[in-house]
């Protein structure tokens, strides 16, 4: 296998070979010291990336799910149209609250605009928001040409809070910041923790969590929910799917974070512990047995009986209602190969549900994940900032004097961590299999080759190479969308997927992906004799 | 139709010295249209006796107002046509763009008249951005003179401008048509210019000397020309008008390490004040 990767690679002109050898490894699990892999730097001009951008990081995954504040792009229409709803982060209406996540708002700037400053018209969409809607919130997102002519959004967010007595924010998330959306999610962030987080102070009740980097695509958020209700949990806020500013503000409250999308929101998470003691820990309710891991380390941290035999309690009916179905689509899957390139999280999520029906990962990377996502937290001190990552913004805080707590005692603190990944996540490589294969910022290119090589049965990935392994014959799901279907995370999602990847897997349309004239012969004819 | 632009240093009297210029070449009956390509929009104050006219950028503003090149295009002294592309003002928006867009906005409204004998650029000082090489990129401007005078950082600046024109010359076919110093009666500043333009690989195709005559006609929104036809600085501008008029050195310049540079100060004159 090493050298089939290999010859991908060889293809490549020598400077290109030279970078992209570092973000490819053949998983090996007897190397003396754990393998590294280089992740968070620049795609190399001309090679078609999968990547998106800061403004949709910071606007399209962490800001735009939240129900009750309206996101104001700042730029020409393309960058507000096509963040419009693509995402499928749902979101539900909860009595008379307001919600806008059906509205799509920009300042839609033309040539004058940028010629002679866009901020005039900024604070007319403001006033017009404001008049409108009334938002109790309103986030202004930057895109590439305000950054260039230097519209001041920060002094138009002032204005705006103290002119309306609208909460306003301003994000500076123009898309060329940074070498992937990753950048983008670390400004939301800041901009959530600076002027969000710890303004609430709803009261909360007993094993109250915050659910950080779950997004609600195609209802999975949803499915958490009503899992960890079932089992008693208070949830103070969800960070950001079907989520709203108004819960985000007391999330400071809260016993527990626990983190779904390690990537885009472990700032937030980080920045909790520092700021009021509250500790974190790295779940994954992808996949049934994950799921059931995740409750249980849940319940350790709490370490209270009652909530114990609850979520034991839980987790045996959850099983017993889908067991025949995940049974059922097993015998269909099992045996059966994937590749996945999807997110900074998902493409190790999903190992975990594959691996529940009996599918193997052989091939998985991430778009715009860091090292530490693959190579686990414990690297982090070892990962060298360069000019991209230290030109996005990272702030520092300080221990809250008032609402700071120490929630565990030193001798728990150590004896959980053991236990569970509290404050940690081990990062994707160290759950995959000895020979699979892991590829950083997998490009156009390298995915028709390698799933030449590979042939798996399902390639996992986006709207951008779908069609690719389509017309390789190879089924394709996205990951991201999830093809208009979910939700999958949970225990009634893993059924979900598993019906969606069976059905696509054993459609018989693959066969006529190759045409009867390439196999067979055009003329038929026979012998007649003289 | 020749294109010109002018380039140099920021306050080193690219308006003034193009506006007397082009009145000098007016008198010699030639029809010349000047653009001026500074958010200030004060590029032909002088041709048009100070009259005040709607930039081409101003009328992009107004949306939906009928753009007519009337509207932007008035005639001053000597019949020469004369707009200017304003922009932002100071600290927001980008100025750059706005000269990109009020070039092709022109070419949209027919100003181009193959009439012309000359348009001139009047570009606002250094070669920030890529808004600013406009009137050089894409095939407009094919002669470039630069304003500079023997003052150091005027020629740091002739300089840098060089390799902007360099880059272009490549593309756009684009030629440095010679230097033209605007004298601040520094020492050996007629031969240190002569030796700066002759490292470059072109010439001082004229010097002009320093003279009260030229503020006097500026407080009365003149050129000199007009002012005081008889005085000894119209001849001077006469003088330029020709030797541009009959000019045929046309070079790729070959712009010089900072230390050549300094070494051709250091050469005449300076080390003896």
């Amino acid at each position: 296998m090493k050298s089939k990767i290999d010859k991908v690679v060889e293809q490549y002109p020598a400077s290109v070979f030279k970078n992209r050898k570092e973000h490819i490894l053949l998983k090996n699990n007897e190397t003396p010291e754990p393998q590294t892999i280089t992740a968070n730097t620049r795609t190399i001009p001309g090679i078609i990336t999968n990547r998106g951008c800061c403004y949709a990081g910071c606007k399209g995954v962490v800001l735009g799910p939240l129900r009750d504040a309206v996101v104001l792009t700042h730029g020409p229409i393309g960058c507000g149209f096509y963040t419009w709803g693509t995402r499928r982060n749902k979101g539900k209406t909860r009595g008379d609250e307001q919600n806008y996540l059906n509205y799509c708002f920009s300042t839609d700037l033309q040539e004058g605009d940028i010629v002679f400053g866009g901020e005039k018209k900024l604070r007319k969409a403001v006033t017009e928001i404001v008049e409108i809607f009334k938002p109790k919130t309103i986030m202004i997102c930057s895109t590439c040409p305000v950054g260039l002519i230097g519209d001041d959004i920060n002094a138009v967010a002032n204005w705006a809070t103290k002119e309306y007595g609208v909460k306003t924010l301003a994000f500076s998330c123009e898309g060329y910041k940074g070498v992937s959306q990753s950048g983008g999610h670390h400004i939301a962030n800041n901009g959530l923790i600076k002027h969000i987080i710890g303004t609430g102070d709803k009261v909360v009740g007993k094993y109250s969590l915050n659910i950080l980097g779950e997004y609600n695509i195609g209802g999975d958020g949803w499915e958490l929910e009503r899992i960890l209700k079932k089992i008693g949990y208070e949830i103070v806020s969800m960070m950001t799917g079907d989520g709203t500013v108004e819960d985000l503000k007391s999330a400071h409250k809260a016993d527990l974070n626990v983190i779904q999308c390690h990537r885009s929101i472990n700032y937030i998470g980080e920045m909790l512990h520092t700021k009021y003691g509250m500790n974190w820990i790295k779940v994954n309710f992808i996949g049934v047995k994950s799921t059931i891991k995740s409750l249980r380390d849940i319940a350790k941290y709490f370490d209270d009986p009652d909530l114990t035999e609850r979520t034991e309690q839980v987790i045996a009916e959850e099983i017993s209602d889908i067991s025949e179905q995940m049974e059922a689509y097993k015998k269909l899957c099992q045996g059966k190969t994937a590749a996945l390139f999807v997110g900074g999280s998902r493409a190790h999520h999903y190992q975990h549900l594959l691996r529940d029906l009996g599918i193997e990962t052989v091939l998985a990377g991430y778009e715009f994940a860091h090292r530490d996502d693959y190579e686990g937290r414990e690297v982090i001190p070892t990962i060298k900032e360069d000019g991209d990552s230290k030109n996005i913004e990272s702030i520092e805080v300080e221990p809250d004097p008032e609402h700071f707590k120490v929630t565990l005692s030193k001798e728990r603190y150590e004896k959980l961590k053991e236990e569970i990944s509290l404050n940690y996540y081990a990062g994707m490589m160290k759950d995959m299999a000895d020979g699979s294969i892991v590829v950083d910022d997998l490009n156009h290119y390298e995915t028709e080759e390698l799933l030449k090589i590979l042939k798996p049965d399902v390639f996992c990935s986006g709207i951008k190479d779908k069609y690719i392994a389509h017309k390789a014959g190879i089924f394709s799901k996205q990951l991201h969308s999830y093809d208009y279907s979910g939700p999958y995370a949970g225990f009634r999602g893993s059924v979900n997927f598993a019906r969606d990847i069976t059905m696509g897997m054993t459609t018989p349309s693959w066969k006529f992906v190759t045409p009867p004239w390439k196999t067979e012969p055009l003329l038929e004819g026979s012998y007649v004799g003289r | 139709m020749r294109q010109v632009a002018i380039y140099g240093k920021g306050g080193i009297g690219k308006s003034t010295t193009t506006q007397n210029l082009t009145a000098g070449l007016g008198e010699m009956g030639k029809n010349i249209m000047i653009v001026g390509c500074d958010p200030k929009a004060d590029s032909t104050r002088l041709v048009l006796g100070g009259l005040a006219q709607k930039s081409v950028l101003d009328t992009l503003r107004e949306e939906g107002e009928e753009v007519e090149l009337e509207n932007i295009m008035k005639r001053g002294v000597f019949g020469i046509k004369c707009v200017e592309s304003g922009g932002p003002e100071p600290g927001v928006g980008c100025a750059g763009r706005g000269i990109i867009t009020s070039i092709n906005m022109l070419e949209q409204l027919g100003a181009y008249t193959p009439d012309l004998d000359y348009v001139f650029y009047d570009v606002l000082g250094d070669v920030v951005c890529g808004g600013f090489a406009m009137p050089i990129r894409e095939g407009k401007a094919q002669e470039i003179y630069i304003v500079a005078s023997g003052e150091m950082m005027a020629l740091y600046a002739a300089n840098n401008i060089c390799k902007g024109v360099q880059k272009y010359a490549a593309t756009g076919g684009t030629r440095l048509g010679g230097i033209i110093c605007n004298s601040r009666k520094v020492d050996g500043e007629k031969e240190l210019l002569e030796a700066f333009a002759k490292e470059l690989g072109s010439q001082l195709i004229y010097f002009v000397p320093r003279d009260n005559m030229v503020q006097r006609a500026e407080i009365n929104r003149k050129t000199v020309i007009d002012f005081d036809p008889t005085a000894a600085q119209a001849d001077a501008y006469r003088g330029l008008a020709k030797a541009i008029d009959e000019n045929d050195l046309f070079v790729v310049p070959k712009p010089m390490p900072q230390d050549r540079l300094e070494a051709i100060l250091m050469e005449h004159g300076i080390l003896d004040v």
